[in-house]
Formats: C-alpha cells, sequence, structure tokens
C-alpha cells in the first residue's frame, strides 16, 4: 500500500557529466501522490543535478544517468529525451529565476502553456489568483520586473503547463525573507489546494522543513538523511549545521569534530 | 532634390527587400545561434524557383493570378527546403564549435548555388512576361517604377505576417523563448530543435520571397545572391538578434546603397554602390560591435 502511492521513484541512480564526471553516486528518492518532499544540502551536493535527471534536462548539459531508474506512475523515464518527460507532466523550475526576458510576464506564463494550449483564459485566471502581483505586472518585459516577480513568474510559468509533478529549485535563492515567506505560503496553497505534488530543493532548510513533511538530505552526491520533517528538526546534525540552533563553544565530541569538518567541507 | 527623393523613396523600398530577408537570418541567428553565411543562396533558390512557377503557371492563367500563386507555391517550397536543410545538414551539428557549423553553411552556400546553376542555368533570367507594368507611378513629383511599389508592399505585408506570428501565435512565442532561454523553454516541453527547424524553415520562405522581388527588379542571376549578403551588413548594422534592428538596418542600407550609387558613381565609378554597405559595415563594427538593438548573449551555466 505505502510502497503503492509513491508517483515518482528514483532508484539507485549515478549521473555522469561529460561521461567521466561522476556527480551523483547511488541517489534513492520517493515522492508520494500530493506530497511535497524537499531536498536538501550544501551547494555542489547534486540537488540541481538530480532534478535535471528527473526531468530530462541533463541531456542539454552533457549528463547522463549511468546506473538505476526513474520511475514516474509506473513507468520508466530515465531513458526518455525531456520533451517526452514533460509530455508526461513532470515540470522542472529551474534554479535562478530563468524568465524570458524578452516577453512579457503573460507571453512567459503562455509560453508555459506550450504543451497544453487549450483554456487559456482560465488558467492564466488561476495563476493570477494565486499570485495577485503578475496581474499587476502582466504586461511589463520579465526582464524589468523585482526579482520575486521573476520567481513567481517562473512558479506560474510551470503552473500553466498542468504538472502532474512539479520540480522547484531553490525558489528562495537571493530573495529578501519576507517575499520568502509570501512564496512559501504559495508554494504550499498549490501543493493543498491544486493538489500538484512537488519536489522541492532548498538551502533554507528552516522553511523547507515547515512546508514539507518529509525531506532527504544530500551530501557529496548521495542522500545522508532521509526521515519525517519532524524527526529531521530534532536530529542533531541538521539542529547544528542547517538550522543553527545548538550553542557554539558548548560541550565538545567527537561528533562535534566530525561535524566541524564535514561543515569546512561544506563552506568551502 | 528630385534625384534624392526619387533615390530616397526607391532606397526604402529596396531596403524593404533586404529587411524582410536580413529577418530571416536573425531569426536563425537568435534561436539557434548559428552565423548562416548562405543567406545569399536562399534568396538566389527562392528567386528562380518562383521564376520556374511562374513561367509554368503563366501560360494557363492571367498574370497577376499566376505570379500570386507561384509566390505561395514559393512560400511553401520554401517552408520544405528550409525544414530539409536543418534536419540533413545542421542537426547533427547542434553543440559543435560555431566555427564548424559556420563552415558548414559557407558548404551549404556553394552546394545551393550549384544546385542552381544546374538546374537553371548561368544565364540571366528575367520575368517575362512582365508581371508589374513598366510605366512608372508619379509620387510627389517623382517617377517610381511600379515593381519597386509592389516589392515593398509584399516585404511589408510578409513582415508584419510573421511579426503576428511570433507575437500571437504559440509556436511564434515558444520560438522567442527558446531565443531568450533555451533550456528554460525546453523546461516547458518546447522542442528545441523544432525551433531550429522553423527558423529554417520561416529563413528560407522570407530569402524566397525576397529574391522573386529582386528578380523582379533586376532580372535573375548569379548577383541576386550578392544582395542576399548585404545582409551581413543589415544585421550587424541592427544587431545580430534584433527584429527590429534587421527591418531598420535593411532600410538603412537600401538608402545607403542607393544614395552611394546615386552621388558617388561619379567619383568612384563602377561598384561603389555594391561596396557602401560593407565599407559601412566594418566601420560600424569598431564603435558598435552589438549592433543598434543586438544584446550581448549572456551564457547562463
Ligand atoms: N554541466 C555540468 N558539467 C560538469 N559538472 C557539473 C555540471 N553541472 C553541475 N556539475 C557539478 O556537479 C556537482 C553538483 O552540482 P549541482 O547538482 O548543481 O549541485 P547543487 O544543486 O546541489 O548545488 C557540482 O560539483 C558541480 O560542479
Ligand atoms: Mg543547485
Amino acid at each position: 500500500m505505502a510502497e503503492n502511492n509513491k508517483i515518482l521513484k528514483i532508484n539507485n541512480i549515478e549521473v555522469r557529466y561529460h561521461e567521466v564526471i561522476l556527480v551523483l553516486k547511488g541517489v534513492s528518492i520517493e515522492v508520494p501522490e500530493g506530497g511535497i518532499v524537499a531536498l536538501l544540502g550544501a551547494n555542489g551536493a547534486g540537488k540541481s543535478t538530480t532534478l535535471k535527471a528527473v526531468s530530462g534536462l541533463l541531456g542539454h548539459e552533457d549528463g547522463d544517468i549511468t546506473d538505476g531508474s526513474i520511475e514516474f506512475l509506473g513507468e520508466k523515464i530515465h531513458r526518455l529525451p525531456a520533451e517526452q518527460i514533460s509530455k508526461r507532466g513532470i515540470f522542472q523550475i529551474i534554479e535562478g529565476r530563468r524568465v524570458f526576458d524578452h516577453l512579457t510576464v503573460e507571453e512567459n506564463l503562455l509560453v508555459g502553456a506550450h504543451l497544453r494550449p487549450s483554456g487559456l483564459k482560465e488558467r492564466l485566471e488561476t495563476v493570477y489568483h494565486y499570485f495577485p502581483r503578475l496581474r499587476e505586472r502582466r504586461t511589463v518585459m520579465a526582464g524589468f520586473v523585482s526579482g520575486g516577480e521573476q520567481q513567481m513568474c517562473v512558479i506560474g510559468r510551470a503552473m500553466m503547463a498542468l504538472p502532474k509533478l512539479m520540480l522547484l529549485d531553490e525558489p528562495s535563492m537571493g530573495l529578501a525573507p519576507l517575499l520568502i515567506k509570501e512564496i512559501f505560503e504559495i508554494i504550499q496553497r498549490l501543493n493543498r489546494e491544486e493538489r500538484i505534488p512537488i519536489l522541492l530543493v532548498e538551502q533554507n532548510v528552516k522553511l523547507a522543513l515547515t512546508v514539507a513533511p518529509h525531506a532527504y538530505v544530500m551530501e557529496n552526491g548521495r542522500i545522508v538523511m532521509d526521515d519525517t520533517s519532524e524527526k529531521l528538526k530534532e536530529n542533531p546534525d541538521i539542529r547544528d549545521f542547517y538550522l543553527g540552533l545548538t550553542d557554539v563553544g558548548g560541550r565538545k565530541s567527537f561528533r562535534e569534530v566530525k561535524h566541524y569538518k564535514r561543515r569546512k567541507r561544506w563552506l568551502a | 532634390m528630385d534625384l534624392f527623393l526619387q533615390l530616397f523613396i526607391t532606397g526604402i523600398m529596396l531596403g524593404s527587400i533586404f529587411a524582410l530577408v536580413a529577418l530571416g537570418w536573425v531569426l536563425i541567428y537568435k534561436c539557434s545561434g548559428v552565423l548562416n553565411l548562405a543567406m545569399g543562396e536562399l534568396t538566389l533558390i527562392g528567386g528562380y524557383v518562383c521564376l520556374w512557377l511562374y513561367q509554368s503557371l503563366v501560360k494557363t492563367m492571367p498574370l497577376m493570378t499566376a505570379f500570386l500563386l507561384a509566390i505561395v507555391g514559393t512560400l511553401i517550397i520554401g517552408l520544405i527546403l528550409g525544414l530539409l536543410t536543418e534536419r540533413i545538414f545542421l542537426r547533427k551539428m547542434i553543440g559543435e564549435p560555431i566555427l564548424a557549423v559556420i563552415m558548414v553553411t559557407v558548404g551549404l552556400s556553394f552546394f545551393f548555388k550549384g544546385m542552381v546553376f544546374i538546374i537553371w542555368d548561368t544565364d540571366t533570367q528575367v520575368f517575362l512576361p512582365r508581371v508589374f507594368p513598366i510605366e512608372p507611378v508619379v509620387v510627389g513629383g517623382v517617377a517610381i517604377g511600379q515593381v519597386y511599389i509592389w516589392s515593398f508592399v509584399a516585404a511589408m505585408l510578409l513582415m508584419v505576417i510573421f511579426v503576428c506570428f511570433f507575437k500571437y501565435t504559440r509556436w511564434g512565442l515558444s520560438m522567442q523563448a527558446c531565443a531568450d532561454d533555451e533550456m528554460a523553454a525546453l523546461s516547458l516541453g518546447v522542442s528545441a530543435k523544432f525551433v531550429y527547424a522553423l527558423a529554417w524553415a520561416i529563413a528560407f520562405m522570407a530569402a524566397g520571397v525576397g529574391g522573386t522581388l529582386l528578380g523582379n527588379i533586376n532580372g535573375l542571376n548569379y548577383s541576386v545572391s550578392l544582395l542576399g549578403l548585404l545582409v551581413l551588413p543589415v544585421v550587424v548594422f541592427g544587431g545580430l538578434n534584433s527584429v527590429p534592428g534587421a527591418i531598420v538596418g535593411g532600410i538603412t542600407i537600401g538608402l545607403l546603397q542607393n544614395f552611394a550609387g546615386g552621388y558617388l558613381d561619379g567619383y568612384f565609378p563602377g561598384g561603389i554602390k555594391e561596396i557602401a554597405p560593407f565599407i559601412f559595415m566594418v566601420v560600424f563594427l569598431l564603435f558598435k560591435p552589438y549592433g543598434l538593438w543586438g544584446w550581448e548573449r549572456i551564457e547562463r551555466v
């Protein structure tokens, strides 16, 4: 039963760039129907690579899944080209707010509906319902709206595709805290009200753990932890390295020395 | 003053044809990053295809009907040739070094030229019977050949159609999106390969009609492909990836050519008309390497 309600299963995949650089070394992740799952980890851990492996965009960067498999709704998709994967309803929102600069906000949204070009009016209304700011800015070139609005624009653009699974890469990157809060609330509503399953990559661990009931922690191309958010919030490693909740200069132990080394590696 | 007006008006009209061809060139560059050096030959092919259709059709129907049908036929054949060219010669080059791709287009230019000469011979051919009446129309005191006026109308009409296509259709928007950020477009299910193919198809169509119009003005021979090569100064001026730039650039180069021919030919007899745009291009490059409206391509990794 628990097995059956997983819509996405990443089974022990290995990913290489340019046929030599091994970046993912056996990653397994599952996303349940209607759920939000967070994928956490420091810069360079391989989070974006994982998302690209699912969406097929790896091919565009000369990356390849060299081992393992990815199943979506019971079908193996890891050999399919990106266009075929989008046709099955998986859409990745690439990190870095990549709007189409020379199109207006509304035109950006329309391109999102490329694969489903009917019923555009209603869908635009839905997007504007969640992002009223986009309605105000709809005739402005997307290259000229604020960073927060660009992030809303790329999320709205993916909504236009009626995704069956949304892969969301670091939506909080470089945004002001209040704006991040606003966007995360909307992400949560999208999941609850529109029933869009989301695989969320984040470095803002605190927020990610509040919106996602389940999370994976990735380090150096491997999943090193995988638990419910409740448990992860209590986990001393997470508290220490991601949430900054333990007081520095307290008792020292071997574990902390190990952590310290790891942290140094993360910061490098 | 009359000479000035005459040169000015015909310059704009001639320039509109360059603008049309340049629009096709810019599209390929914007969407796929290919610097296409075969644009002149696309113009040549289009001109000959249209001439051939026209001469076959005109025997059985009125002149204008035959010509319009021939243009429609040229557009259709252009579309097919464009899709085929992309599929056969350029698809495999995706991701190869830019210089290699440019060399492929150089190879294509020789290939196309050779094909045209094999099929239609190298002699100058003209649209006979004449499509447009030879009597000039007097506008504001200057006489303008009707062929210029109709060429201008046709070029403008086609450009408006293309611009509407980009602005208001699903594939038009997706093409623009792909030109802006290919990976993001891909993430939404836009097929970059199909966008490249469409760009080539539209370029072939634009060049085909451009070649037809030039052929009506001067007759068809090898030199039409040299006129087609004028897209290079046009796009350097307007910006390699700007559609409005292509249009303004086309008209500017048309004017420049006409004025050079009208005023400087006495001092530098023969050829100044042909060289002027290229001199202009070299000088202009020194000052504004991205053209008037071009943007520097930002490579995002
Ligand atoms: N196109 C690429 N070619 C080669 N190496 C890459 C490429 N993209 C990412 N990498 C490498 O893969 C590792 C993981 O990158 P990425 O998945 O972007 O990490 P994250 O998203 O967790 O910050 C990094 O070491 C990065 O340098
Ligand atoms: Mg990343």
